[in-house]
């Protein structure tokens, strides 16, 4: 049986983006990545299978249950999602904030007890787990974005969720974080393992991680399988619009895909991520 | 064994609220003490406690029937107002959010001017339906805020201040509008109560600012919890299981039901709602679970000392309590706006 089954899934923005008719199964203890162009609609999908936004038509199932039915604290006790970006709005402590993970586990109608003796437990695990433990007593708003990202990650992992959705968990990040960021979430996955869902717009980061790739344009689905049926300069130039060459990464084996800057692209614009754009602003 | 690295979180801090209920205390204290005849702290509780002392006394006839009142006042409004400015600024993310601020309290104001132009208002007036016309007026005009400051589904702090300032703006001319076409006697009640002020009000008006209060400290102590997690951002709360549009409606209007019963009753008294929190969280942190409780005792304790110092300064002339708030408050939200903390809040 399939953890996360969606059917046929509809939404459409105002402006006309979204997702049309998708619909794609997940099984347990798969790690399964969603990769595509800047407004494929890999970000629509996220935010579906977590319920922030219903499907206009078709539906999604988490352990053969439609989510539509299932009030968000009982999802949230099964899929924990870690967001692309984390901003805490007043100055919480990093312990305050990996305990609010907690939340759907402890949910009261008066009184909140997350933060008794199994929350806290469950809280410092996660700090452990991803190497944050020193940090608990700092003020988030004053840790560095590769720490935020760790305390993040702690957040979503005291969720306790056997379903894990990733929103682009490397984008903002420098090499090393990225590094510890990705063997923290690989193992997590592997120990637990559940069920994980990368939304990426990284392609070799995908293929080289991922038991199966979905690629998305448009969005719609052009093409799901193994990462080296999927990442071909054929599945890939009608999807990004540019052309590209696809070699073997040389120690796993696995495809990996770059994109050709030639006369007729303009340069830096056609594969240029705007997140990266952004980065570069800032600096 | 007790993890180590929770000790900010692993206890409830009970013991700051103690002492801001110890400062509430002092401050009425203070506040019966003080005026143009002293009255020594012994005096004070046997006018306070001392059954069957005759009305003859002057000390407790002054403590009984116009100190007390007015502290008490003082105190609810004060309480009012904070919790007020922390559910606004809870729901809208941003340390800057207050009543006067959102222009929610020229909206109340409004509310209360067509009451006294319909007649509703003054002394054989019911001052629920005027409270109840504050409130209409305050959820108008955060509705209209929030409505205009939105920017697909967020709420940037510069909409949200510039919007707060044309609201307000608009109401207070409503106001003008309204006191230019008023008779001269309801001219001057509405005036001086306009200025905001700690006048005595009736048992019933008390009585009904009490229970808004407590509606309001109800609400806001169900949600507190919640309200910590929507700092994480709206999307976040959703996804950790939190009904966010349902928790933000509730507050949104709690916040707006106590700010109108505070306006209906005492005028309009800027900052409250901005000075109270900000402290509140220095000394707590921004735990709402805690902040709820900490508003009220401080706000109530800020207000009646405010309201000491406005009828000491220039005595026996009195100043209005809001000229003191304002005072205090204007340079805080400079500071605020300037710092990291509030400019750059979403």
């Amino acid at each position: 049986m399939s953890v996360v089954e969606v059917q046929g899934v509809v939404f459409r923005y105002r402006t006309g983006r979204g997702v049309e008719d998708v619909s794609f199964q997940v099984s347990p203890g798969e790690l399964l990545g969603v990769v595509g162009p800047n407004s494929a609609g890999k970000s629509t999908l996220l935010r579906l299978l977590s319920k922030v936004m219903a499907p206009q038509r078709g539906r999604i199932l988490i352990e053969g249950r439609d989510i539509a039915l299932l009030s968000r604290v009982a999802l949230a006790r099964q899929v924990a999602v870690l967001p692309q970006e984390f901003h805490v709005a007043f100055p919480f402590r990093v312990a305050e904030v990996v305990l609010m993970g907690r939340y759907p586990h402890a949910a009261g109608t008066w009184r909140v007890t997350h933060d008794g003796t199994k929350g806290r437990a469950v809280a410092l695990a996660a700090l452990q787990a991803t190497g944050t433990a020193h940090l608990a007593n700092r003020r988030v708003d004053e840790l560095s974005g590769g720490e935020r990202q760790l305390v993040s990650l702690a957040r979503a992992l005291a969720q306790e969720a056997s379903i894990l959705l990733l929103d682009e968990p490397t984008a903002h990040l420098d090499l090393r974080h990225q590094g510890i960021v990705l063997s923290i979430l690989l193992a997590h996955h592997r120990e637990r393992r559940g069920t994980t869902i990368l939304v990426s717009h990284d392609l070799n980061l995908a293929a080289e991680h991922c038991d199966r790739l979905l690629l998305i344009a448009g969005g719609r689905i052009l093409t799901a399988g193994r990462p080296e049926e999927v990442i071909t300069p054929r599945n890939l130039e009608p999807a990004y619009g540019c052309p590209v060459t696809v070699e073997r990464h040389p120690i796993s084996g696995r495809p990996r895909v770059q994109g050709i800057l030639n006369q007729r692209v303009l340069p830096g614009i056609a594969w240029q991520h705007s997140s990266d754009v952004r980065e570069a602003g800032r600096s | 064994m007790d993890p180590t690295p929770f000790p900010e979180v692993a206890r409830w801090r009970a013991f700051p609220l103690l002492c801001l209920a110890g400062i509430l205390l002092l401050g009425l204290l203070l506040s019966v003490m003080v005026g143009s005849v002293s009255v020594a702290p012994r005096e004070v509780m046997r006018a306070l406690f001392a059954s069957g002392t005759d009305a003859q006394d002057p000390a407790v006839a002054v403590v009984r029937y116009i100190r007390l009142p007015r502290a008490i006042l003082a105190g609810m409004v004060g309480a009012a107002l904070a919790l007020a400015g922390l559910g606004f600024q809870a729901i809208s993310r941003n340390p800057l959010a207050d009543p006067a601020v959102l222009g929610v309290s020229s909206g109340a104001s409004f509310g209360v001017t067509i009451a006294t132009l319909l007649g509703l208002a003054g002394p054989f007036g019911n001052p629920a339906v005027v409270t109840l016309f504050a409130f209409a007026g305050a959820l108008l005009a955060a509705v209209s805020v929030y409505a205009i400051a939105q920017v697909e589904g967020r709420l940037p702090i510069t909409t949200l201040l510039l919007s707060g300032v044309i609201i307000g703006l608009f109401f207070t001319s409503c106001v003008m509008l309204i006191t230019a076409l008023l008779a001269a006697a309801e001219l001057q009640g509405v005036v001086f109560w306009l200025m905001g002020n700690l006048a005595p009000v009736g048992r019933r008006t008390l009585a009904i600012l009490a229970i808004t209060l407590a509606i309001g400290v109800l609400v806001l102590s169900r949600h507190a919890s919640r309200l910590n997690l929507l700092a994480l951002g709206e999307e976040q709360a959703l996804q950790l299981g939190v009904e966010a549009e349902r928790v933000k409606r509730a507050v949104f209007v709690a916040s707006a039901l106590i700010t109108g019963a505070a306006i209906s009753t005492a005028g309009s008294i800027a900052f409250v709602g901005l000075i109270v929190p900000h402290a509140a969280r220095l000394l707590l942190g921004p735990d709402n679970r805690r902040l709820v409780p900490a508003s009220v005792l401080l706000g109530a304790a800020f207000l009646m000392l405010a309201d000491l110092v406005a009828r000491s300064v220039m005595a026996p002339a009195e100043l209005p309590v809001g000229v003191i708030t304002s005072f205090c408050g204007a340079p805080l939200f400079v500071y605020l706006l300037r710092s990291r903390q509030g400019g750059e809040a979403l």
